[in-house]
């Protein structure tokens, strides 16, 4: 059964429509994008947070767009089981929303990083049921503010419910962020968040289709 | 006095808001790129002697002369203007 897909759009986000594109064109998904304003996600069967600068990342990264009325339906649809996938500044504002554990902080090394590189499949989630730990996924980051940090009790309690999701592989993490950390998920696994964006690896015309892994589980 | 000094005098007299001042800081475990990043600069400038520069953000704003300044500033902080998992706040009145 096709899913139903509602993608979030804030003042400033530009990745809306690559997702609208995968969702839409590759997978064959009715597609509703609905403005941070909008107090209803439409009937959604997956929610996606796209990246961008929402608010021109103004305050902090997130920090504004998380406080936004779309994101009381988020919260709940979350809560309620609802598939939420935050790419990039979506996981950054599930983090600014307490949807995520922990925060995204600027790159270690200061600089914005955009390049491909490979991350790995590290638990169980929506995102990766189905893919084997140690599954390879090669795409793009873009980010200034990737750097993944919460305390070190957080980290070992990830860790120890599987709630790292995805992790830059070894020698590779383009951030500095805690424990290679590319992506989380939340204690339920219905809400995920990371920081490379797969949904411009769906097509080989692209560069690589291996992103197409993940949006097969979310929307196949 | 004519009623325009009358209503002058009034308003300069009468103190309608307080200022409330957040400072937000980034925890002390957290990585500061921007401090280093000022902190390298300000060596290079001669300044060799200085060390741990942290850069922090102040937000400013006014609320009325009888309002519970503290208060406010410390929900407005606490909701908004300071991240708990990265940053403290401390608020100033007046």
């Amino acid at each position: 059964m096709t899913k139903k897909v509602t993608v979030v759009s804030f003042p400033g986000t530009n990745c809306d429509h690559d997702v609208e594109h995968v969702a839409a064109n590759l997978f064959g998904c009715p597609v509703k994008t609905v403005w941070h304003r909008d107090l209803s996600l439409e009937d959604a069967d997956v929610v996606f947070l796209p990246g961008g600068f929402a608010y021109g990342d103004y305050l902090r990264t997130g920090a504004l767009a998380a406080l936004s009325p779309i994101m009381s339906a988020v919260k709940e649809f979350a809560a309620n089981g609802g598939t939420v996938i935050g790419i990039c500044n979506g996981f950054q504002i599930l983090c600014e929303a307490q949807i995520l554990p922990g925060a995204l902080l600027p790159n270690s090394h200061g600089t914005f990083c955009s390049r491909w590189l490979t991350m790995e499949v590290a638990g169980a989630s929506v995102a990766t049921q189905g893919l084997a730990p140690g599954t390879h996924i090669s795409c793009p980051v873009a980010h200034g503010e990737g750097n993944y940090f919460a305390e070190e009790q957080v980290l070992n309690e990830l860790q120890a419910n599987d709630q790292i999701t995805f992790r830059y592989t070894s020698g590779d993490n383009p951030n500095g962020s805690a424990r290679d950390i590319a992506g989380i998920c939340n204690k339920a696994r219905n809400v995920v968040g990371f920081m490379p964006h797969p949904e411009r690896a769906c097509e080989l015309l692209l560069g690589s289709d291996s992103g197409r892994q993940i949006f097969a589980n979310l929307l196949g | 006095m004519t009623a325009d000094l009358f209503m002058t005098t009034q308003k300069n007299s009468i103190k309608r808001t307080q200022r409330v001042q957040v400072f937000v800081r980034l925890k002390p475990a957290v990585l500061d790129v921007q401090g280093k990043a000022v902190e390298s600069v300000a060596h290079r400038l001669g300044y060799e002697n200085i060390e741990n520069i942290r850069v922090g953000r102040l937000i400013e704003f006014e609320v009325p002369a009888g309002a519970d300044a503290k208060a406010i500033g410390e929900k407005l902080a606490a909701t908004m203007l300071g991240n708990p998992v990265i940053e403290n706040t401390e608020v100033l009145v007046g």
